[in-house]
């Protein structure tokens, strides 16, 4: 079976649809799946949904698909890096679900383990734990929270045997991976496709069993806060905000 | 990280203790510190395991020296020693379908008090299980397992306790390092640090609270 | 402004931070003052820090032109590696947090209350980013230090009977570090652990509206 498609607008057509639910990794703007972004602004796909941590930076990542107004609703743990996602938010144009950070990654996990919800103490006696069911363990309190799965996954990793296992570089496979398992169909970018057997097995991060189409493409890879030292004795930082 | 001993490491384990032990039919099992705590003679252990092996191989060995009063794994098919404790009420055996037990020392290790599963619905092993209605389908809230000990085996470790482990003998090993309160690895080498590539260790060493000595080497 | 500003500056609250540390420690540092406390680590004392976006043992900044963007810490900044370093999932991160794994955060607030109630991620009305990890570590960590300024822009007590805003997490706080001073939330209230320099115990009482044992 043949994963690899020339584009990314090749490996999402068929696969996009009004008023979908989308899981997209990334964490800031780093490892987000800029090419199926690009892909999904030209086709013009319109009232999404989008599960993803952050919702990128005015004219970046996720923040694309805010600019032409496809997003109808994002469920994220943080967002506001960008004036016009505050704009639609505060309009009533766009509707927001805060989850906190680690309860996403779960319900995301969760979905793509089959788990339709799980109970987590995160958020208990807060405004999150409003309306969902209270159960005690060993006489402590969770709350039940439901796992995500998704119409699609938009992630991006370093390389991708043919087979499509993947290895993630660095910080950049944060929510790649959870949000790949939680989509009925994923979609990832990698930076190379190599041949199988080139990767070691041992140290594949996402089995190619939760991935169904792969693109190879460059990624601009923008750094959100660029912060340095000198190299003379300074270990405090420079922060430059790009 | 200090190494010690599989001696030192079976006097972590008291008698009475709730224990993992990783493996997979022995493979992938910390087979240095389980023949250490045959030696010592443990007893009343509890062990939460994927299974308990054949007789005289991984977790077999604890079963075979009277180590062991409770189980909970997900098969004993293949130890008649575990079967005829189990018929003769020297041995508790709590059985768990295997990727129910997988999630729930997931969810152990995790903090969460529990998942839902449509795993094992009207079945025996839904017995005792509260049965909750999520978007009008059924399913057992399996409540999450931690211990006080876990027992496992990797392929290399490194000085901070970072483990990776090789081929099929990764199984439970690191549901388990996240699940118990003192986490006891073995490994086959140890290298200096900086030789595991970050981006391929599997366990993180914040899990590990104590590293057995290299093997010796005949 | 600055002249108004009693007791410890940013960096002398953030050394004061690091004494909290303990050898061998896995330790999750917030943004602001928190990220501050890196440069404090007192001399052999080895915390490994923590990144809820995937990472343990976070190095230093780069040095300029080595800054690598598949590389950044919870704060989006550009970090480095360590020979020790560690990279997971963020589903494993909280994991791991939730888990209890992490011996403390070090986290900003708004507001603190006697109970060790925290307030730090949203304003009702105003512009609301989200409470990305805050939650998950709050729950789940073996100890919860706040630092922040005791009181607001306002003059106004941010140490309150009960907290005004939505909560990060209930009866969460161990241990609350000021410009003023260190508090610890114990049963029936708070109590006094050490003053800031120049800051008499009146001036500490006067500041805080919750209750102060003793």
């Amino acid at each position: 079976m043949n994963k690899q498609y020339d584009s990314a607008d090749a490996a999402l057509d068929g696969v996009l649809r009004d008023g979908m639910l989308i899981a997209a990794g990334g964490f800031g703007l780093c490892g987000i799946p800029e090419l199926a972004i690009e892909a999904i602004l030209k086709a013009g796909t319109r009232e999404l949904t989008i599960a993803s941590n952050n919702c990128g930076v005015d004219g970046f990542g996720l923040g694309k698909l805010l600019d032409s107004r496809q997003i109808r609703k994002m469920i994220s743990s943080y967002v506001g890096e960008n004036a016009e996602f505050m704009r639609q938010y505060l309009s009533g144009e766009l509707e927001l679900e805060f989850n906190p950070q680690g309860t996403l990654a779960e319900r995301m996990r969760a979905g793509g383990a089959g788990i339709p919800g799980f109970y987590t103490k995160t958020g208990v006696g807060t405004v999150i734990a409003e309306g969902k069911e209270h159960h005690d363990f060993d006489g402590e309190t969770y709350i039940l929270e439901r796992g995500i799965v998704a119409d699609l996954a938009i992630v991006k990793g370093w390389k991708a045997d043919e087979s499509g296992n993947v290895v993630f570089r660095k910080t950049a496979r944060n929510f790649n991976v959870p949000a790949a398992k939680c989509g009925r169909v994923c979609v990832c970018e990698v930076e190379e496709i190599v041949p199988t057997g080139s990767l070691d097995p041992d140290a594949i991060h996402l089995p190619g069993i939760y991935v169904h189409r792969l693109i190879q493409g460059q990624h601009e890879k923008r750094i959100e806060q660029r912060t340095t030292r000198s190299r003379v004795s300074d270990t405090t930082g420079k922060k430059e905000t790009v | 990280m200090r190494t010690i001993s599989p001696a030192a490491s079976a006097e972590l384990v008291p008698d009475g203790a709730v224990v993992m032990i990783g493996g997979f039919m022995g493979v992938g099992s910390p087979h240095r510190t389980i023949a250490a705590l045959v030696a010592r003679q443990a007893r009343d252990l509890t062990v939460i395991a994927n299974d308990t092996a054949r007789p005289g191989v991984g977790i077999g060995k604890l079963i075979g020296a009277g180590c062991v009063a409770r189980a909970i794994v997900s098969h004993i098919g293949t130890n008649p020693e575990t079967q005829k404790l189990m018929l003769e009420g020297k041995l508790a055996v709590e059985l768990v379908p295997q990727g129910t037990l997988a999630e729930r020392v997931r969810a152990g290790g995790a903090g969460l008090g529990g998942v839902l599963t449509a795993t094992g619905l009207g079945t025996l092993a839904a017995e005792g299980r509260q049965v909750v209605q999520v978007g009008g389908r059924d399913f057992l809230v399996e409540p999450a397992l931690r211990a006080d000990i876990a027992l496992i085996a990797a392929r290399s470790a490194d000085y901070a306790g970072n483990l990776v482990y090789s081929l099929t003998a990764r199984n439970f090993n690191p549901l388990m390092a996240m699940a118990a309160e003192t986490v006891i690895a073995e490994a086959n080498e140890i290298v200096p640090l900086g030789v595991l590539p970050p981006d391929a260790v599997h366990t993180p060493g914040i899990l590990i609270d104590q590293l057995l000595e290299r093997p010796r080497v005949a | 402004m600055a002249a108004e500003i009693k007791g410890w500056d940013r960096n002398r609250m953030a050394a004061r931070a690091a004494q909290e540390l303990q050898d061998g420690w896995y330790v999750n540092l917030g943004i602001g003052i928190p990220t501050l406390v890196a440069n404090y680590i007192p001399e052999g004392v080895h915390v490994t820090l923590q990144s809820e976006n995937g990472m343990l043992g976070i190095g230093p900044f780069p040095y300029e032109g080595e800054e690598d963007p598949d590389l950044i810490n919870a704060g989006k900044q550009t970090v480095t590696e360590l020979p020790q370093t560690a990279y997971f999932d963020s589903a494993e991160s909280f994991a791991m947090i939730r888990g209890g794994k992490i011996a403390m955060a070090i986290l900003g607030a708004m507001e603190v209350a006697e109970n060790g109630d925290l307030a730090n991620w949203m304003i009702p009305g105003k512009l609301v980013k989200g409470m990305g990890g805050a939650m998950d570590l709050v729950a789940g960590v073996g100890r919860v230090v706040v630092v922040m300024d005791h009181t607001s822009k306002h003059g106004e007590s941010k140490v309150l009977k009960s907290c005004t805003l939505p909560l990060t997490g209930q009866a969460v706080v161990n241990r609350i570090i000021t410009n003023l001073g260190v508090l610890d939330v114990v049963p029936g209230g708070l109590k006094i652990v050490e003053l800031a320099d120049g800051v008499s115990e009146d001036e500490l009482r006067a500041a805080t509206e919750a209750t102060i044992l003793g």
